[in-house]
């Protein structure tokens, strides 16, 4: 089953320096993300894996080519386009039941669907918390509530950016756990950026290489490791080695950041 | 932490001020032994003393006092009586009770250097039993005076803080109205508004009109500014979140924005609150004929110290608990807040 559900075609998007010299951000992008996918999107700091994100989600837009969903052209945000910052950026003025329920709120659904809040606050694992206000939490604890904030909305596609970036080692892996069951639970389609060689190929059904100046993909690996992923296991290495050469190939040192 | 007190409080072995929660406490630090407790009381008990065994030079009614004084003793001692089984309150009673002690000493010296001796110029200085004495005398008009005053201050305050926060949000949110109503706000923020007051009195129909506009344009533009810059300073990452998960623009102002900018909302109304104080008692010495601020002239025109003194006192208190409104008002609103600042 290899439904597209996001195709963006010849995308660029170009930003200008102070001197006002040309920087391509994204050139000539072309990918197709198929519905119920993991795609991640690995490669060197600005290649343009944020800026790819930020345009699928509608926060920006290309100077040329174009972004669909399901045929339609993304020109704004949508709920149906969960996105997940590196910082859950959760309202400090709100404890973490209002957050997770904002989304309801935000679109006067709140009354018919305040079960689903509750749903997906034990699901998870903050059940105990919904009280708490997000400085109250921990780093893990406040990434968990921001996924479950965009999930509530039932996305078509969950847009994370770096949202692993900033934990330790033992909740990195605890959330990438979690990733897994959700989407094991909901098949939601995920476009993962990361910085780590193992979490994508931990998480991934698809790896995409990007390169920067220009920033484009270089090249789309499958994963075809199945579930219950081992780190350890002989297909699993020989796809990390993939992936380090291809970064290499690339003329950047490769930096897996994080290993676990 | 509710069974870690309860423990602690439980086992008998340990003194109540051994409580970690007790002698590690950073807002009531003061020392925990029973000694500054009675000093405090013998000092209150001296002023009471030296009232009643020293013969005044001036003629005073002293009922008043001498009533405030032995409630003041009974308090501590009723206070004191509470908190035996209170280890918390008693922290706290033992904290304030140096303080309480110096208050003590003062009023003993108060009443030796006015009354008693007369060694403070007279009538400018008088003593606390005279003060406390047109109090009662004449608490029918300070209390009218002190009313009138609390609905001007109110009627200009509210005026001031809701035009401000509403047009504080209006230019925080468009550039609009940034570019056409923030040189406006600068610029009445750097005059005084007092020096409206000539104007205001000849155009204005009455003197309480007068002193609502000058209140009103006294917490306008700190309220005003405040709340521009807080909805302005809303980190970006809020307003993007809220729209990734359907928010429309009404959403982002008064469930990001707006909530976001509280802090500064409360800042700038706590800086009106001062301005307006001033603006209050000036306005009603200079224009009105009602009034705390009327009162305190009027006394002096008369030569009344006393009374001007005791309006002060009012005075005091009146704004006190205007700022502990606030202050309630506050921590309600900016719960959240709890631990992150501090
Ligand atoms: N708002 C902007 N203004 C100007 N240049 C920008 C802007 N946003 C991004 N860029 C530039 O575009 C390029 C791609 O940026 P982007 O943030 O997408 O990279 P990234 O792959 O997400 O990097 P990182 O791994 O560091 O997050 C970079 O060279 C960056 O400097
Ligand atoms: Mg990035």
């Amino acid at each position: 089953m290899t439904e597209v559900l996001i195709d963006i075609k010849n995308v660029n998007r170009i930003y200008r320096d102070d001197a006002g010299h040309k920087i391509y951000a994204l050139r000539n992008v072309n990918l197709q993300i198929l519905r119920g996918e993991i795609i991640s999107f690995i490669g060197p700091s600005g290649c343009g894996k944020t800026t790819l994100l930020r345009l699928l989600a509608g926060l920006d837009k290309p100077q040329s080519g174009s972004l669909s969903i399901e045929g339609k052209i993304i020109d704004k945000p949508h709920f149906e386009r969960g996105f997940i910052f590196q910082q859950p950026a959760l309202f400090p003025w709100n404890t973490v039941e209002e957050n997770i329920s904002a989304p309801l709120k935000a679109r006067k659904i709140y009354a018919e669907n305040k079960h689903k809040a509750a749903r997906y606050i034990s699901m998870m694992g903050l059940a105990g918390f919904e009280k708490s206000y997000p400085h109250e939490l921990s780093g893990g604890m406040a990434q968990r509530a921001a996924i479950a904030r965009a999930l509530l909305s039932e996305p078509k596609v969950l847009l994370l950016d770096e949202p692993l970036g900033a934990l330790d080692a033992f909740k990195r892996s605890e959330l990438q756990n979690n990733l897994i069951e959700i989407w094991q639970k909901t098949k939601t389609t995920m476009a993962l950026v990361t910085h780590d060689v193992d979490e994508a190929v931990y998480l991934s059904s698809r790896i995409a290489v990007m390169t920067s100046r220009p920033g484009k993909i270089s090249k789309i690996i499958n994963v075809e490791l199945g579930q219950n992923r081992d780190r350890n296991d002989d297909g699993f290495i020989a796809l990390r080695k993939e992936i380090l050469k291809e970064l290499r190939l690339a003329s950047i040192s490769p930096q897996p950041e994080y290993n676990i | 932490m509710n069974d870690e007190k309860t423990y602690a409080l439980k086992s008998k072995r340990i003194k109540w001020f051994e409580n970690p929660l007790i002698s590690e406490d950073k807002v009531y630090w003061k020392p925990k032994r029973a000694i500054w407790f009675w000093l405090a009381v013998l000092s209150f008990a001296a002023a009471f003393g030296v009232n009643v065994f020293i013969a005044p030079l001036q003629e005073t009614q002293i009922l008043p006092y001498r009533i405030f004084l032995a409630s003041a003793v009974f308090l501590l001692l009723s206070l004191h009586a509470a908190a035996l089984r209170n280890p918390f309150l008693r922290a706290k009673l033992y904290h304030y009770c140096q303080f309480i002690f110096a208050l003590g000493i003062f009023l003993s010296v108060w009443d030796l250097l006015t009354d008693k001796t007369s060694v403070l110029p007279v009538p400018y200085f008088p003593s606390a039993a005279s003060v406390l004495q047109v109090m009662v005398l004449d608490h029918a008009l300070i209390l009218k005076s002190a009313l009138y005053s609390l609905r001007l201050f109110f009627a200009g305050f509210l005026t001031g803080i809701v035009l401000g926060v509403s047009s504080g949000i209006l230019i925080g949110w468009a550039r609009q109205w940034d570019y056409w109503l923030s040189p406006i706000i600068k610029v009445s923020g750097i005059i005084p508004p007092v020096v409206w007051i000539p104007l205001a009195l000849s155009i204005l129909p009455g003197s309480f009109s007068t002193g609502v506009f000058l209140i009103f344009a006294a917490s306008w533009f700190p309220v005003a500014s405040m709340t521009a810059n807080g909805i302005s300073s809303t980190p970006k990452k809020y307003f993007e979140a809220a729209q990734t998960f359907g928010a429309q623009k009404k959403y982002l102002l008064f469930k990001v924005a707006v909530p976001h900018a509280m802090p500064n909302i409360f800042m700038g109304i706590l800086t009106a609150a001062a301005f307006s104080f001033t603006t209050l008692i000036v306005s009603e010495m200079i224009g009105a004929k009602a009034g705390l601020g009327f009162y305190i002239n009027w006394a002096k025109a008369w030569g009344a110290y006393s009374k001007m003194y005791a309006a002060i006192v009012i005075i005091a208190l009146e704004f006190s608990v205007i700022l502990l409104i606030i202050g309630i008002f506050r921590r309600r609103v900016l719960r959240w807040q709890k631990g992150i600042v501090k």
